[in-house]
């Protein structure tokens, strides 16, 4: 499906872009693109690696357990496939948290490494788990709890009530994340 | 406060985990480090997928395409209730997060940030996520080329999502 929809938006693009004479647009939007994943790779390498850092010390010293045995009975309804006090559980939740509390690059750092572990228990490599599946679901659901940019915005712009939009948002957080987790359930069948 | 908090948040978290480690006997340098050293690999190896995906998601935009697709959608969701002036914003979130920022940014700045078109704006930003993005990211990081039912999942979650949305923001403005 990705195949089909990444070639879409390349086909389209450029045929639109030629038609509509904005092909030079097209043309300096693929050299700047390419670039800008690279840039953007390296610039995740220094806080992938302090986050790995400051989390494998959480790991040593017992934290991290501590704070996945609180929440693994969520773990345990959302991934019945991930065997008990396996790794991978822990860095699911530590991606959720980081993700709730809008730190991105923290939760990129753990998620990546939640994969490693969900891959690990994959018996058909190249091929997503129902784990992984859900795992991304709910990433893509949106965790964030207080969406601080927009509210920074809000108030540049001069809004009466910026932090207005924190209840309904969380609100709405709280009923994509459930109707992603329910159709997620629905898709994935009796497949494994 | 909300300021405050969320300057603090990544120090204080270091802080807490070190602090820990430390009075727990860890040697927290070399753990440190022990975790670092992937960090490199992992990045590195995201970095084709990433490639790949930002220049699709660059051509749709530049030249226009998403556009037209917005045009062409808007008369079937101003039937289904949807506002117009965030239809432009359903449209680029799933695709780029800083493109569907500087929508928001657009429609506050044009209709006002406690306008209604405004309102709908922030909260349906902070209540969704770039789907294409990151799903390109971690797959790719494993090497995982068959996504089975995630995409397709994600998609009707985020439909679906628009409504209630939509629904919820009404209820409170």
């Amino acid at each position: 499906m990705l195949n089909t929809i990444w070639f879409l938006m390349i086909f389209i693009g450029i045929v639109y872009g030629i038609m509509t004479g904005n092909i030079e647009a097209v043309n300096d939007v693929i050299l700047r693109e390419a670039g800008e994943g690279v840039t953007f790779t390296i610039g995740l390498i220094g806080i992938i690696s302090l986050w790995l850092g400051v989390m494998s010390v959480a790991e040593k010293s017992g934290l991290m357990n501590s704070i996945s045995n609180l929440f693994r009975p969520v773990v345990r309804i959302l991934f019945p496939q991930i065997p008990r006090a396996h790794p991978a559980e822990r860095w699911i939740l530590m991606n959720f948290i980081a993700n709730m509390f809008g730190m991105g690059s923290g939760a990129t750092a753990f998620g990546l490494k939640a994969m490693k572990e969900l891959d690990s228990l994959n018996p058909h490599k190249g091929r997503a788990t129902n784990s992984m599946a859900m795992f991304l679901i709910i990433n893509m659901s949106a965790l964030q709890l207080i969406p601080l940019t927009i509210i920074k915005i809000r108030y540049d712009y001069g809004s009466n009530n910026p932090t207005g939009i924190v209840g309904p948002t969380i609100l709405a957080t709280t009923l994509s994340t459930m109707i992603a987790v329910i159709i997620g359930k629905i898709f994935e069948g009796g497949k494994s | 406060m909300i300021e405050i908090i969320s300057i603090g948040i990544v120090p204080i978290l270091i802080l807490i985990i070190l602090g820990h480690g430390y009075i727990k006997g860890v040697d927290i340098y070399a753990a440190f480090i022990e975790g670092a050293k992937e960090g490199f690999q992992t990045a590195i190896r995201i970095m084709p997928y990433l490639i790949a995906v930002f220049i699709a998601i660059g051509i749709f935009r530049d030249s226009s395409a998403l556009e037209m697709f917005t045009d062409i959608l808007r008369p079937i969701t101003n039937l289904l209730g949807i506002p117009e002036e965030v239809l432009p914003l359903i449209m680029v979130r799933p695709i780029s997060g800083s493109g569907g920022l500087g929508i928001v940014r657009d429609i506050i700045e044009y209709y006002g940030p406690d306008s209604f078109p405004g309102w709908v704006a922030s909260i349906m930003m902070g209540s969704s996520e770039t789907i294409f993005y990151t799903m390109a990211l971690y797959f790719g990081s494993v090497g995982i080329e068959d996504h089975r039912h995630t995409l397709k999942a994600s998609l009707v979650s985020y439909g679906i999502s628009i409504f209630t949305t939509i629904f919820i923001s009404r209820l409170f403005y």
